[in-house]
């Protein structure tokens, strides 16, 4: 039995359908994020989870028990909120402690346990600081420790490094995830930052018009993406519309150039499909007349991105542009402006129908 | 590196100062001055008010009604602008309309108004200060407490504060006391001290309701004793100051909410 388990909920404000039923099963220990764009319901779906709304219809259940209409105060969910929650009338341990003070914890406990918590957190010599004598990063710590400190059944969290500068949105994630794996507490994540959900997650679920489109391991929704969408939204992806012409060998035609793509193996002739490649899986080759080679798409290089260790290629083909990330060491071969050919492996693409795509996955 | 003053600034400054401090050094040395040759110096206008037992009743009255005044505003008013902004942010523009009334309507219209409207109360209400003049400075009081709440609520983040109080486990109670008062403090002593200086000084509406207030008792000695006149308006003036210095006493313990560092 699942341990945090979402069933149907619907929700709608006004005429705006946030939730069209979604459904999740969460394990205890899991951490899972709601993963998508502004809009998309992922904090509707959070804060009903808080119980700050209701929903029109579906239930949420924590360890087997509905607790759909049970008030916040009484769901033993901490929380971390996208902008900054300390109270401004405390200091950092006096914020830690509130919710200890408020289940009547008894004072050496409280007093014990409030710097473990800011210790925990990194902030162990910061608990006499008011929230406006600390950064950004220092008051999400402590907000943090502050949800921790009640030992929370579900540890939710609201898009809660987006405030934050890019180095220590990365630092402070990690020591998320090394918190929650320490405590082992099951954690609810929202966030529309994909490199985050990746890099911290155990599941991802990918939210598109109130619904989640697909939910997977990190490397499941990378590799494996059920709908147009989740590949767009995880990580970058080349899309090459293309009709199946042969079954049997794999072969789609995309503009009149016959590629093999071995998931196109026992499809029906005909059939439209949507071939999805990954900009590290594709290889560039530099040809001087401009000639395309078997299996692959003729184009010229039209920029070069610097990555570091990899420089992100935008090539302008004959109907579609590719993008390939190629390491920066070959770069000097593929200057801008010259015709290479673009070449779709065989093995290793995604394909997804676009006669019939699959319906919103429920987890 | 130290500012200079630009020498235009500085005569603007004192010209403030001359309009606000030469009628009140006039008041002031105009109060000093004896009752029976007009000249300086004497306190026998000073001592004139405060051995007058009507100037500590009605002293004693202004500054109780100012209290209850205070009390039923932020009984009423505090958790009226905490819902508004919490969930009916909508009703914040119908409220700001409400508040501007008493500015508008006059309060001798006001208070004939109220008079009649309460007319039919029973006594110990209409025929008491502290019950329908009390009432009448409540309204009078709202838009200055109004639009001080206000502020101090646009200034917090009401709902981040709100659901990480109830998220921790505090009711709508503490939530109410541990959390969000403390963090409109200012704004409602601001308001609060508003509140004081309007009773303290408001006489239109005691005189035509017929109650002898601190502002009546400085108008019949207006009317009666010149120079013990000038000193009372001083000695009001005084009083407003020092509720105004309380202000900032109590006010001076509270904290900027500016970030003060970097992102981390």
């Amino acid at each position: 039995m699942a341990y945090l388990e979402l069933r149907e909920l619907h929700r709608a404000f006004g005429p705006v359908v946030a939730l069209k039923g979604i459904n999740v099963e969460l394990q205890q220990g899991e951490f899972l994020s709601l993963l998508g764009p502004s809009g998309c319901g992922k904090t509707t779906a959070l804060r009903l989870v808080a119980g700050f709304d209701r929903p029109d219809a579906g239930e949420i259940l924590v360890d087997g028990k509905d607790i759909t209409r049970v008030s916040p105060s009484k769901r033993d969910m901490g929380m971390v909120f996208q902008a900054y929650s300390l109270f401004p009338n405390m200091t950092a341990a006096q914020n830690v402690e509130f919710g200890l003070k408020i289940r009547r914890h008894k004072r050496h406990d409280r007093r014990s346990r409030v710097p473990e918590l800011l210790e925990l957190v990194g902030l162990g010599d910061a608990g006499n600081r008011y929230p406006h004598q600390l950064s950004g990063g220092m008051q999400q710590r402590v907000a943090l420790a502050r949800a921790l400190a009640i030992e929370p059944r579900v540890l939710l969290l609201d898009e809660p490094l987006s405030a934050l500068d890019a180095k220590v949105r990365v630092q402070l994630r990690e020591e998320i995830r090394r918190i929650q794996l320490e405590l082992g507490i099951t954690t609810l994540y929202v966030t529309h930052d994909q490199e985050e959900a990746l890099a911290i997650s155990d599941h991802v679920a990918v939210m598109y018009g109130g619904r989640i489109e697909q939910m997977g391991s990190p490397v499941e929704m990378y590799g494996t993406p059920a709908t147009p969408f989740v590949a767009e939204f995880i990580g970058t992806m080349n899309r090459l519309e293309a009709t199946v012409v042969d079954g049997g060998n794999g072969e789609v035609d995309h503009g009149g150039k016959i590629l093999r793509v071995d998931a196109a193996r026992g499809l029906p002739r005909g059939e439209r499909v949507l071939v999805l490649v990954r900009p590290e899986s594709l290889e560039l080759e530099r040809t001087d007349n401009g000639a395309a080679a078997a299996g692959g798409l003729a184009g010229e290089v039209l920029t070069h991105t610097f990555l570091g260790s990899t420089t992100r290629v935008k090539v302008i083909g004959d109907g579609v542009d590719l993008i390939a990330d190629i390491p920066t060491s070959r770069i000097e071969t593929l200057p801008v402006g010259a015709s290479v050919v673009a070449k779709i492996p065989v093995e290793g693409v995604r394909l997804l129908s676009l006669a019939e795509q699959p319906a919103p996955a429920s987890a | 590196m130290r500012k200079h003053i630009a020498p235009t600034a500085v005569l603007w400054l004192v010209i403030g100062a001359a309009y606000f401090f030469i009628p009140l050094l006039a008041t002031f040395l105009f109060s000093l001055r004896k009752a029976s040759t007009g000249h300086c110096c004497s306190l026998a206008a000073y001592g004139t008010i405060v051995h007058n037992p009507e100037f500590w009743t009605t002293l004693r009255l202004s500054f109780q009604l100012s209290l209850e005044v205070i009390a039923i505003s932020l009984i009423l008013f505090v958790p009226t602008v905490y819902w508004v902004h919490l969930k009916l942010p909508r009703l914040r523009p119908v409220l700001a309309f409400f508040a501007l009334i008493p500015f508008v309507v006059p309060p001798i219209v006001l208070v004939v108004g109220l008079l009649d409207f309460y007319k039919g109360t029973p006594q110990w209400y209409y025929g008491s200060p502290y019950g329908f003049l009390a009432t009448a400075y409540v309204i009078l009081a709202f838009p200055y407490m109004f639009f001080s709440l206000d502020a101090g609520f646009r200034a917090i983040d009401v709902h981040t504060l709100t659901e990480a109080s109830q998220s921790l486990g505090a009711s709508w109670p503490t939530t109410m006391f541990r959390v969000i008062l403390p963090n409109i403090r200012v704004a409602a002593l601001g308001g609060s001290f508003l509140a004081l200086a309007i009773v303290m000084g408001e006489f239109t509406m005691a005189s035509l309701a017929a109650f002898h207030t601190f502002p009546t008792f400085i108008q019949y000695i207006n009317e009666t004793q010149a120079y013990p006149a000038a000193a009372v308006s001083l000695m009001s003036f005084g009083i407003t100051w020092a509720a105004m210095l309380a202000l900032l006493f109590v006010g001076r313990g509270s904290r900027s909410r500016v970030q003060v560092a970097g992102a981390h």
